[in-house]
């Protein structure tokens, strides 16, 4: 019903002139964006560039006035509710920290599983083997399996985003959304983080918005820089760092 | 259904579980057996008096399950209440038969006092027992269902549910105040005679009341823990702390709120049932905002989000409103639940259970680590298990 006939790019997402505006405001004009499969892509852009409001188009938190996005080249994902767009495999990294602070880490990853998510479904749910590997395995990757029964809320901040991205590992999906992931971490913390996304990045395609630039040059992938909502530049770091227009924007003149 | 049960017994759970059956049953073996005057005897009043309480427990915990597992706080849920009382409320009305003051075999007296040409449909069934059973769970479930599938799909929340609850109720309240409503209008239903042919006034069927209401209280709890503890339990509470991030993990949030607002509905509908042959009247005083909004404070006095909290602030405030309402503080008492309520705010926000488990769990946790060193220094260092494949 909401796919269309046939596949018309390779793409895994693809943004093309996509206008939104709040009261006038346009936060995103004409903006247009593909993200290739198995790709990482780092998204920079000032404070106001409309970074966030992509994301929440692309998950459906925010319909746009104009324009087309697609994933994996059917799907108009401008159609969906957030529901429906986690469960076709997008999931979000917010840009605050944003756990079940009263519950075990181990009941968060188990929360973020993607298993049956109906009401019928968790009311009667038994814990089968196959989940409680994946949860270890996904408590191993962030480094969190001795503090596995700790409530969420007693983590440090950089602790909590790790879990943060260990739910979108058992969440599985096939596009992760991740915002400002090392925002309050220490240089150590954000090596550490810039290593696990480039060890999921190896069957996973990723979209990180960062300010860190250490951070997204340590990535070492396909920077965009967003300005006024739409795409000033494109290319490596060193690129789109030597850009005029983007030097102009970040430096104010 | 075993692991279901060993999951919602806890220790608290069953000791609560516990006093709950020996209140059910030795209160009325005390009524019926030992003779008046005793010392350890409790009078029919009481019996009847307590049996409220344990109906207000049911409703107490009915609103915990959507307010503190679900964030849901819904200020109309005397409504769910009082709608299952009228449906008992029906029964008993259709059970006086030509007892009644004009003698009407089928109409109840109020009917023939307005002049009603005949029993109006929705009256019909009534007379038999399993169907006003039947509508006391269904009705207060269908209004939950049909209100909550409206309000949790366009996402109406935090204190603007409240604020419609309110409306709920308080549109109720007035459509039940009508005489041509057909339900007794501002008197109500009263003069109950027989609950399925055993005099309502008897201490037998009094104490059999209580005791049906204590199983409720068991069974409702039960029901609760066994949600809140299963995988659709963790699910409410993370709709209840970050309600967005449920939904981006790819849960139906509006379902979930449905399910837990039209089962805890049903419960208070059973609450309210059992509640009228008690009290021996239902009038559309029980839709009062006001009397929703009390039960939210029971609640909140015993702890939100600990089931056992809700019940037994439930009994407290009720217990303290029948000590001061029949003294001479009487006019006063209003204000002094107003008090209680801000007073738990700001010193006890967790509530009497939640206070308690604060101050406890720490120490029990303590204990336990000590008692497990002190084991683990006894056993020595070589403490091989016995390998149960061998």
């Amino acid at each position: 019903m909401n796919a269309k006939e046939t596949r018309t790019t390779s793409a895994l997402l693809y943004l093309d002139g996509v206008h939104v505006s709040f009261d006038g405001f346009h936060a995103i004009n004409n903006l247009s964006l593909t993200l290739e499969p198995g790709e990482m892509r780092a998204i920079i852009g000032p404070n106001g560039a409309g970074k966030t409001t992509m994301m929440d188009i692309i998950t459906g938190k925010t319909k746009p006035d104009e324009g087309e996005v697609l994933f994996d080249g059917i799907t108009d994902l401008t159609r969906l509710d957030e529901t429906r767009i986690a469960e076709l495999g997008i999931g979000r990294k917010f840009q605050k920290p944003t756990v079940f602070e009263s519950q075990t880490i181990q009941d968060n990853l188990l929360l973020a599983l993607n298993v049956d998510h109906s009401v019928r479904g968790t009311l009667f749910w038994r814990e089968t083997r196959d989940e409680s590997e994946r949860i270890e395995r996904v408590l191993e990757t962030i480094r969190l399996k001795d503090a596995r029964h700790k409530l969420a809320g007693s983590l440090s901040h950089g602790q909590k985003q790790w879990l943060e991205i260990g739910m979108l590992l058992a969440q599985d999906p096939k596009l992760l959304l991740v915002d400002e992931p090392v925002a309050g971490m220490t240089d150590v913390e954000t090596h550490q983080t810039a290593e696990l996304l480039k060890e999921i990045n190896k069957d996973k395609t990723i979209m990180v918005v960062e300010h860190d630039m250490t951070f997204v040059r340590e990535l070492g992938v396909k920077v965009t820089c967003l300005h006024e909502g739409t795409v000033l530049a494109e290319g490596t770091i060193d690129q789109v760092s030597s850009n005029e227009r983007v030097i102009e924007v970040y430096l104010g003149r | 259904m075993p692991h279901v049960l060993t999951r919602s017994l806890d220790r608290s759970a069953t000791i609560f579980l516990a006093v709950v059956a020996a209140a059910g049953i030795l209160i009325p073996l005390s009524n019926l057996l030992l003779p008046a005057g005793s010392m350890f005897q409790v009078p029919t009043y009481l019996v009847a008096l307590f049996g409220k309480y344990v109906c207000y427990a049911i409703l107490a915990l009915s609103i915990d399950l959507i307010w503190g597992y679900c964030g849901i706080l819904s200020l109309g849920h005397g409504a769910f209440f009082a709608l299952g009382g009228y449906a008992m409320g029906m029964y008993l009305m259709r059970q006086i038969g030509s007892r009644g003051v004009y003698g009407n075999p089928i109409l109840p007296d109020f009917m023939v006092f307005l002049n009603y040409p005949e029993l109006p449909w929705y009256w019909y069934g009534f007379d038999m027992f399993w169907f006003a059973a039947v509508m006391v769970l269904l009705v207060p479930g269908l209004l939950a269902f049909c209100f909550g599938w409206l309000a949790f799909r366009s996402r109406v929340t935090g204190v603007y549910l409240s604020i419609i609850t309110q409306a709920m109720t308080y549109a109720l309240l007035l459509a039940f105040f009508r005489n041509d409503f057909g339900f007794g209008g501002n008197n109500g239903l009263t003069d109950f005679k027989d609950i399925l042919g055993f005099n309502v006034q008897a201490d037998g069927t009094r104490a059999a009341l209580f005791l049906l209401s204590c199983l409720a209280l068991i069974i409702a709890f039960l029901i609760c823990r066994a949600v809140v503890t299963s995988k659709l339990g963790k699910v409410l509470i993370a709709v209840r702390d970050a309600e967005s991030r449920t939904r981006f993990l790819g849960y139906r949030v509006e379902s979930y709120k449905l399910f837990v607002f039209t089962l805890s509905a049903c419960m208070a509908g059973v609450a309210g049932a059992l509640y009228v042959p008690q009290v021996g009247i239902i009038n559309p005083g029980e839709f009062a905002p006001g009397n929703s909004i009390e039960a939210v404070i029971w609640v909140a006095v015993g702890g939100r989000g600990t089931l056992i909290g809700a019940a037994l602030g439930a009994v407290v405030v009720n217990y303290a409103k029948t000590v001061f309402t029949s003294g001479p503080l009487a006019p006063y008492w209003l204000f002094m639940l107003g008090a209680l309520f801000i007073l738990v705010t700001l010193l006890l926000p967790k509530g009497i259970i939640g206070t308690f488990n604060a101050w406890w769990e720490p120490w029990k946790a303590q204990r336990i680590s000590t008692n497990a060193e002190s084991a683990a220094l006894e056993d020595g260092v070589s403490v091989s298990k016995p390998n149960p494949a061998e």
